[in-house]
């Protein structure tokens, strides 16, 4: 048997790790983001239905998923959905609200202002950021070579 | 036989009179059921927030310790003990209420067990009854170190679960009747192997303890065969299987005789992963469990391993690989 040293013992720790299963996580994580789709899909359809414009039936439908998520998380659901769907949850606007209302739960403990007010945006924060700064360079990009 | 040898200290009247258990639903639904002084049937512990549901907890832990032992406060020289949150802070709002000397520690995870050496150290200069406590609340430490709670995350599978519960013994230098002695402790020194995951602790933590229970078997020239039971704080199941491999790498073999606190308090179908971890783990099952084996007399000398990491967020964050610590104190029942 070969000694563990400083040197080796990352390797040696990966070597013993359990492994996550990909097989497992993927299934769950496209049966449930696609459930998830689906129901909002089922949304549009359903405000179109009662004579909604197109646009604004998916923009409602997407609030509809939003004001869902924001009740399943106050009632303690949707982290149990994200402990096995992961991604499946997490990348669909469902997971955003999660990702907003869960530390504002959290935090409500430390006051309005520096607890709800300050922390609310502690797991989405990185994401808006990035997501504006991404879409002002696409559009830049767009812009210049014509779109 | 002299009071200091290389890292391990040798005491000569630190005995263990009594111990005390607070613990949460999850962990009285564990392997340790029913072996607690006190299970809560909530984690809230009929308070406002998480955090002063933990501090509760010490206070109740340090007061029923006291009255367990037929003592009272008066009684008591100095109270050593800390907890994970942020400044100590459970540990030392709880001691706004009982009127005593404290020391407040952090050794994050092996801090049940430097609060038995330095209890056992003060004992052995002159004191007669110190306490030594530690504990830690899954719902504090979560949103401290990881996420919120009702974040949906898909957690990796080398995780371990926070233990909610508060440990708390009480040492004496005079027994009326007989009972366990601390008789070596080995201080811990802070070993890193380079570890990033914070996931990942019980690696992170496993070469600390292997590195202080080699120093205790080198300094007291004894071998491990010559104990009952040798217990880790938290490495978890990982951590544990890591630690006996690298003994037994150097020619130390454990099998049979060790237990991972933390990996022992929860069931496979409790779903923490590799077990649990915190500063309760060994405060809980060193308090419940192995103190009554041993005073049944199942075991007769026990070797007990807090094992901590020593990182914060903002170290994680920065880039920081993980330190960690392990102490170790030898418990004979004779």
């Amino acid at each position: 048997m070969n000694k563990i040293t400083k040197h080796n013992y990352k390797q040696y720790v990966y070597e013993m790790s359990p492994k996550s299963s990909h097989f497992k996580n993927l299934f769950w994580a496209f049966t449930v983001g696609g459930a998830i789709c689906c129901v909002g899909q089922a949304f549009i359809e359903l405000y179109t239905y009662v004579g909604v414009e197109k646009q604004l039936a998916s923009a409602l439908a997407s609030a509809t998923l939003v004001l869902i998520t924001a009740l399943l998380t106050g009632f303690g659901v949707y982290d149990k959905l994200g402990r096995f769907a992961g991604a499946g949850s997490t990348i669909p606007i469902t997971g955003f609200s999660n990702a907003v209302v869960s530390p504002a739960l959290e935090f409500r403990s430390e006051g309005y202002i520096y607890g709800l007010g300050a922390k609310m945006f502690l797991i989405a924060g990185p994401v808006i950021v990035n997501g504006v700064l991404f879409s002002t360079i696409i559009a830049f990009i767009t812009m210049i070579f014509g779109g | 036989m002299s009071y200091y040898k290389n890292r391990t200290l040798t005491f000569k009247n630190s005995y263990v009179s009594d111990g005390y258990t607070v613990a949460g639903p999850k962990e009285n639904d564990g392997r340790l059921r029913g072996c607690f002084d006190l299970s809560l049937s909530s984690d809230m512990f009929g308070e406002k927030t998480f955090e002063k549901a933990e501090r509760r907890m010490f206070e109740h832990a340090i007061s029923s310790a006291i009255a367990k032992a037929n003592l009272t406060i008066d009684h008591i020289d100095a109270v050593f003990g800390g907890d994970l949150l942020n400044q100590i802070v459970s540990c030392s709002f709880a001691m706004r209420n009982i009127h005593t000397g404290f020391f407040g520690l952090y050794n994050a995870c092996a801090t049940f067990v430097e609060s038995l050496i330095l209890g056992s150290g003060m004992l052995n200069n002159g004191l007669e009854n110190v306490l030594c406590v530690s504990g830690s609340h899954f719902s504090t430490a979560e949103r401290q170190y990881r996420y919120p709670l009702e974040l949906g995350v898909l957690r990796s599978p080398v995780t371990q679960w926070t233990a909610t519960g508060v440990g708390c013994t009480v040492l004496t230098s005079s027994p009326e009747l007989k009972c366990p002695r601390i008789t070596h402790a080995t201080v811990g020194r802070v070993v890193d192997y380079g570890v990033m995951d914070t996931n990942n602790m019980g690696a992170a933590m496993a070469p600390a303890a292997v590195d202080t229970l080699v120093t205790f078997l080198h300094d007291t020239e004894s071998k491990s065969t010559d104990y009952d039971l040798i217990a880790t704080g938290d490495l978890g199941k990982l951590g544990g299987d890591i630690f006996v491999d690298l003994l037994q790498r150097q020619g130390i073999d454990i099998r049979g005789r060790h237990i991972d606190c933390g990996a022992y308090l929860y069931f496979d179908s409790q779903q923490t992963y590799q077990g649990g971890s915190g500063a309760a783990c060994s405060a809980l099952v060193f308090n419940s469990m192995i103190l009554n084996d041993i005073n049944k007399g199942k075991y007769n000398k026990v070797l007990l391993i807090g094992t901590g990491a020593l990182m914060s967020p903002t170290t994680s964050f920065q880039g920081e690989t993980i330190p960690a610590i392990a102490h170790l104190v030898e418990i004979d029942r004779r």
